[in-house]
């Protein structure tokens, strides 16, 4: 079969119509198979729903228990048979239950990747390789200046301000899922065992990471708090909650805001960070590239981001390389963190 | 060269002013010389590397990446230094290599000394050696655009603060000094003599005025005040003086401090006595005052031929004496600094140095309606380049910064018209990433066919929240990519109506439109507007019609 037909763009996301589903799906369907919770990915009101039981369970945290007319689990590594095709789930490493969907028929594997990286992340399972014909990959970072720094030094920087400014509260803007849980973690790796105070939006994706067995310390909500007596204290919010009148509450802020995005000053004076942090959950030049070489692939699709470059360097590897243009997915959304979420 | 390029990093990042003296105050304090008086150098313009162009930092990096990926990067960083510090390879360096960062002033005693081939060697070893905070700030320094929200003015200022003295006392000396300072920083940290070479011609902050608001008439007494046409030209400060070896030295300043007597030579011999002057500076033809346009051409040039001086000859229109001869005339009421001022000119005639006419007024109606009309009120044909006018209380002292409630500036409407949203591209700088520099169009039939012309291209007059959310629109809304430009969607049905504000408008055979504006900007995002009810090409013909009416063009 060849790759175009098993699987390509529709409007409401990728489609695979010899098995009968779309893969994250931006608009409500029938059949909907989801490879991480991230909104832009996983959107309420499809009739059936195949994702990992974590992926599953933050659906739930996020749109209530009815967010799907029924759902499935998927077992990471089983293959599962659906209609004319078979689909297996494999780790990508992007947050707590993020999966590849690999998609097979007549001897045809096409492995989309959804959102993924390959920096060491406390809180998920890393990515896995999964040979494939076609690889779909994202290309947010797709640009050969993103070359992400250890996000265990980008913490020390952020402990290492705190310590210089102790009169002034440090608020960190993260995304909720993911992001945020990675900071914590890092954070307590480094040694700090403080209480880190939380957005409200953030506690109910704090106390499900920890239920799955995340570790993240005493995790102390703001509304809890006087925020005048938080000096010197670490808090976290959603990037957007950075420009509120939320924020302007604490005492002296430093504003900082992992994301990936902060490798270039521009984006990082746009939004009047004064501490940029250059985490990311996703894979920056060097990872895409050596990703899609590791898969062998022959022919590499690409979702969303800065497409144009990772297209080019495939050919200059051999690689067929072709952009989809699908809509809806990041396309920069970090400009709009509306429900504070989107991951970068 | 760490330290410094940790200083700029955070200078960067760092919006507000006083938090900015007290890191480069800091920083004098912590770095010794003549570490840091390089650092001064380069933060007020006084380090020019002639042979570090930006073409040689192209050849490197194309010497290191493909050209393609080089150049989608540079569209989506806007800066070329930022584009090389984020690209240059990582290298590994054998044992027997050196690969200490450079210090500073060793990159600057290297840049003023090595030959021109061995440049590209040296550079690209410092940029292997640095990380890339350091490759960014090397690069910015040597291409001469640190552009980190640092003037001349606010290092001095930092300087002043080490040692508790006012800013005026640097500028009191400035001009003698070579870099790295180490006798001023001397001076200033109380271990050594004042620099003995005081300047004669020093920079003095200017005093700035707010806009005038409705509300504000109500309360302000017309008698209290007189007013003069503010011109559309550069605001300057012409300063000379005597220096020690008995030289007549005149300096020509922007109104930041930099200086520009080099780009103005034919101005320098209008200032004939010792004193300083707050003037706009203008381009003459013919006996009447030109629009910024024709300034324009003449701003920027790094030649300045004696064509270019004979085909836009400057003047200065005098508001104001700040020094008369040995007096300093600041604390003194406007209405007695003007009279000083025109006894002045009267004295010393030049056709380069005139006095700006003030507005006589009665109320605010009569002031109101001058600025209406600056022809029939005594601007006559020099009425294209006033800009609105400015009233200043007959008693103000002469203060450095915008104090409040002395000076008024009340500029003239801006037009505005509702026009479409047609192509968009990434802005530059601090705006890299998003779309921001918006070409729009009006409709117009044409051959029985409406469609939208383009009019102009605004990359300004939007909030930061209104600027995200017209990238949005633009990622959302392309229909085709031209190289960097994105074709938005734009029809009678779908697109997006922009309210634009815009100062003038001239005829333009450069224009498929016929019609040019001046300064426009966006001042309204009228999502709510369906497309088909922007404005037309006729209504903008109107416009220039009429305005060929009232004013002599």
């Amino acid at each position: 079969m060849k790759p175009a037909d098993l699987l390509f763009p529709r409007p409401e996301g990728l489609y695979c119509p010899a098995g009968g589903f779309f893969i994250d799906p931006v608009r409500p369907v029938e059949r909907a198979l989801i490879t991480h919770g991230h909104a832009d990915h996983a959107r309420a009101g499809h009739g059936a729903v195949l994702a990992t039981r974590k992926t599953l369970a933050i659906m739930a945290v996020r749109y209530g228990d009815s967010f799907a007319g029924s759902r499935q689990e998927a077992v990471l590594g089983e293959r599962l048979p659906i209609n004319n095709v078979t689909v297996s789930f494999h780790p990508a490493g992007h947050v707590l239950g993020s999966a590849q969907i690999a998609v097979e028929a007549g001897g045809t594997r096409i492995v989309v990747s959804g959102d993924y990286k390959r920096a060491s992340d406390p809180t998920c399972q890393p990515f896995e390789i999964v040979p494939c014909d076609v690889f779909v990959s994202e290309a947010t970072f797709g640009l050969p200046i993103f070359r992400h720094p250890d996000a265990g030094r980008e913490v020390a920087r952020l402990l290492a301000s705190q310590a210089l400014f102790p009169e002034r509260a440090h608020l960190v803007g993260a995304y909720a899922l993911g992001k945020a849980q990675r900071i914590v973690r890092l954070i307590r790796q480094a040694g700090y065992d403080r209480p880190i105070h939380v957005h409200g939006a953030m506690e109910k994706l704090m106390a499900f990471y920890s239920s799955e067995g995340v570790s993240l310390g005493e995790i102390v909500p703001v509304r809890a708090t006087d925020r005048a007596r938080l000096k010197g204290e670490i808090i976290l919010c959603p990037p957007g909650s950075l420009q509120d009148l939320w924020s302007r509450k604490f005492p002296d802020p430093v504003t900082a805001f992992a994301s990936g995005w902060m490798q270039t000053r521009a984006r990082a004076r746009q939004r009047g960070v004064e501490l940029p942090l250059i985490v990311s959950d996703h894979a920056d030049w060097p990872d895409l590239c050596r990703t899609i070489r590791e898969t062998g692939c022959s022919e590499l699709w690409v979702t969303h981001g800065q497409e144009d470059a990772l297209v080019h360097w495939a050919a200059t590897q051999g690689i067929r390389a072709r952009p989809l243009h699908l809509v809806g997915y990041g396309d920069d959304g970090e400009a709009e963190p509306v429900s504070g979420e989107q991951a970068a | 060269m760490n330290r410094f390029a940790a200083l700029l990093d955070r200078l960067a990042f760092e919006p507000r002013r006083n938090a900015k003296i007290a890191l480069i105050a800091d920083f004098f304090r912590n770095t010794p010389d003549p570490e840091r008086g390089y650092a001064l150098a380069a933060m007020t313009g006084g380090l020019v590397f002639p042979q570090a162009k930006a073409g040689l930092i192209r050849q490197l990096i194309a010497e290191r990446t493909d050209p393609v990926l080089f150049a989608l990067s540079y569209d989506y960083v806007g800066d070329l230094s930022e584009t090389v510090a984020l690209l240059w390879p990582a290298r590994a360096f054998s044992p027997e290599e050196s690969f200490a960062a450079p210090s500073l002033s060793g990159v600057i005693e290297t840049l003023a000394t090595a030959h021109k081939s061995a440049l590209p060697k040296h550079l690209a070893g410092w940029l292997d050696a640095l990380d890339e905070t350091g490759r960014w700030a090397l690069l910015k320094l040597i291409t001469g655009a640190l552009r980190i929200g640092v003037s001349a003015r606010l290092a001095k200022t930092a300087v002043a603060q080490l040692g508790g003295l006012e800013p005026d006392a640097i500028e009191q000396v400035w001009h003698g000094l070579l870099p790295p300072y180490e006798d001023l920083f001397a001076w200033v940290e109380g271990h050594g003599p004042m620099p003995e070479a005081r300047d004669p011609a020093p920079f003095r902050p200017p005093m700035l005025a707010h806009a005038i608001e409705d509300g504000d008439f109500a309360r302000l007494d017309p008698a209290d005040f007189t007013a003069e046409w503010k011109w559309d030209g550069i605001r300057i400060q012409a300063a000379s003086g005597i220096d020690a070896a008995g030289k007549r030295i005149t300096r020509l300043y922007s109104r930041t401090g930099e200086e520009i007597s080099n780009a103005f030579p034919d101005l320098l011999d209008a200032l004939g006595f010792d004193g300083a002057i707050d003037g706009e500076l203008l381009i003459l033809r013919e006996g009447r005052v030109q629009s910024f346009n024709v300034l324009q051409q003449r701003l920027n040039r790094k030649q300045v031929s004696a064509k270019l001086i004979a085909d836009f000859p400057a003047l200065i229109r005098a508001y104001d004496l700040l020094i008369d001869g040995a007096d300093d005339l600041r604390p003194l009421p406007f209405a007695e600094r003007r009279a000083r001022l025109e006894a002045r000119l009267a004295e010393h005639r030049s056709a380069k140095l005139g006095l700006s006419a003030l507005i006589p007024f009665g109320t605010w109606e009569e002031l109101a309606a001058a600025r209406a009309d600056p022809a029939s009120a005594g601007a006559e044909g020099d009425a294209e380049a006033v800009e609105g006018c400015m009233i200043k209380r007959r008693d103000s002292p002469y203060l450095p910064g915008r104090p409040k409630g002395l000076w008024y500036k009340w500029k003239r409407d801006p037009r505005v018209i509702d026009a479409v949203l047609m192509y968009a591209q990434r802005g530059h700088g601090k705006r890299s990433s998003f779309y921001s520099d918006f070409t729009f169009g009006v409709w117009r039939n044409e051959g029985g066919t409406e469609g939208l012309v383009p009019v102009g291209k605004a990359y300004f007059g939007f909030t930061d929240e209104e600027l995200a959310a017209l990238d949005r629109f633009v990622r959302k809304h392309t229909i085709d990519r031209h190289g960097p430009v994105r074709v938005v969607e734009a029809n009678a049905e779908a697109g997006l109506v922009l309210e634009v504000a815009f100062e003038g408008l001239n005829r333009s055979t450069r224009h498929k439109s016929g019609v040019a504006m001046r300064f426009p900007r966006i001042s309204r995002i009228r999502w709510d507007k369906p497309a088909r009810e922007a404005d037309r090409l006729e209504t903008l013909e109107r416009m220039l019609a009429s305005a060929e009416v009232t004013s002599p063009a």
